[in-house]
């Protein structure tokens, strides 16, 4: 099943990276995606496949609002 | 994290959805949007508004089909390390699963990544069991891209796009929206849903996982529906990309080719299983033990087991006379019980205590 949650990359080591989930750290592969230290991720069975940035994930919440505002 | 899961907005959106005023059944092909469904009681909060939501074949482990599992439980038996993730080696075929093949003896590794299995394979031939769609299908595609030795791949994994197109067409069920699987779709884009919104004139919206996604993507179909409209739309943009995931795409693409495949419950879906491409074929555990799987015939499914109405969205877990009575997660008759993806499984964890 996915892990929803992203993760934060701590450290990254050639297509590997240390990746950080709110105080849990495990190893993923990043050889899918581009990112750089710092970047939030979505792992899924231990590869990276999408880079999320903060800015759309507070983006969909005022989202949400626009759509409520205006239907 | 981000508050998606406001009681406040969550409680706005049902109103809008129920103030819409439609009748709907919406489907979705999804392990975890079924875990948010039932785990937050959205399948009730939306029955008050009148929508049905319903898990088709969203579970990879459960549409792998009897013979796939044969075959792994055939290489166990004869001596070859298999490896693959934990859901499926309890998965029963044929009077057994992988999980008695290893009480007897067999070589049966649980992995939580392709590369837990590569790391083994430095100590003799390992069998990798690839389940999974277009989520979990760009890791396999990337391990063989690096030349792994001692390393075989029998490939389960499967299209979703295929598969929507196949239900749709059997036309077994009233089926308004659908609701796409945010993680596939982080692959894949928006682009494979098109076709299929045009052909079957169906509203499509891709989701994330949370409450609020899952009722905000429910309420974007209704008002499709309102608005007389049938296209994709995409809730969950901080993800999923409209292209996709390109270097994901491009592994798939050079790795595999889309096959003609049966899946659980479903007659052979055209184009819908990815087959390890020609170049790729000193990887194929069907070529490198050919001898052993070539002239196996699928089993009989469990008897009095209805997973295959439960993939296809005929009917809902609690429909299967066995359901809690003989199947529950323990003593499980059929995947669909198995996998925490599963339908059953996920209604028995939330409502059977
Ligand atoms: S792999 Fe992820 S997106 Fe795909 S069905 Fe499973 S939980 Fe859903
Ligand atoms: S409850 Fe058990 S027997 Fe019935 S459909 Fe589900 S897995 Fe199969």
């Amino acid at each position: 099943m996915c892990l929803a949650v992203p993760g934060k990359i701590i450290e990254k080591r050639g297509n590997k990276a240390i990746v950080d989930y709110g105080g849990v750290r495990r190893e993923a592969d990043i050889s899918l995606v581009d990112v750089k230290e710092g970047d939030y991720v979505i792992v899924h069975a231990g590869f990276a496949i999408q880079v999320l940035s903060k800015k759309d994930a507070e983006e969909t919440l005022k989202i949400f609002e626009e759509m409520l505002k205006n239907a | 994290m981000l508050q998606l899961r406001d009681k406040k907005i969550a409680d706005e959106i049902l109103a809008r959805i129920k103030k819409l005023n439609l009748q709907l059944k919406i489907m979705h092909v999804c392990g975890t949007h079924q875990d948010t469904i039932v785990r937050y009681g959205l399948d009730s909060l939306l029955k008050d508004c009148g929508i049905e939501v319903i898990q088709g074949p969203g579970c990879p482990v459960c549409v792998t089909t009897t013979l796939e599992i044969q075959k792994a439980i055939t290489l166990a038996k004869n001596g070859v390390t298999v490896a693959t993730f934990g859901d499926m080696i309890k998965v029963p075929a044929a009077g057994t699963s992988l999980q008695k093949a290893r009480a007897e003896g067999g070589d049966v590794r649980i992995v939580y990544s392709i590369d837990d299995a590569v790391k083994m394979a430095g100590k003799g031939e390992v069998v990798f069991i690839g389940v999974g769609f277009e989520t979990t299908a760009p890791s396999t595609a990337v391990t063989l891209l690096n030349e792994p030795e001692n390393f075989y791949v029998l490939s389960c994994h499967r299209y979703i796009p295929p598969a929507l197109d196949a239900l749709l067409g059997m036309g077994e069920i009233r089926i308004d929206g659908i609701i796409c699987p945010g993680h596939v779709s982080t692959i894949i884009g928006m682009e494979p849903y098109k076709p299929l919104s045009c052909k079957y004139e169906i509203p499509q919206v891709i989701a994330g996982f949370e409450p609020l996604d899952v009722l905000m993507a429910v309420y974007m179909i209704a008002r499709q529906i309102d608005e007389g409209r049938h296209e994709v739309e995409n809730e969950y943009i901080r993800v999923v990309r409209p292209e996709g995931n390109e270097k994901a795409k491009e592994a798939l693409k050079e790795v595999f080719d889309p096959a003609d495949a049966e899946w659980r419950g479903f007659p052979i879906i055209k184009k819908s299983k990815m087959a390890l491409k020609k170049e790729f074929e000193e990887y194929d555990a069907e070529k490198r033990y050919e001898d052993l799987l070539e002239n196996i015939e699928m089993a009989e499914e469990a008897k009095g087991c209805r997973c295959g109405e439960v993939l296809r969205g005929l009917i809902y877990p609690q429909q299967c006379p066995l359901f809690g009575k003989i199947c529950n997660p323990s003593n499980p008759v059929g995947p669909c019980m198995v996998s925490i993806e599963g339908a059953c499984n996920i209604e028995y964890r939330y409502k059977n205590d």
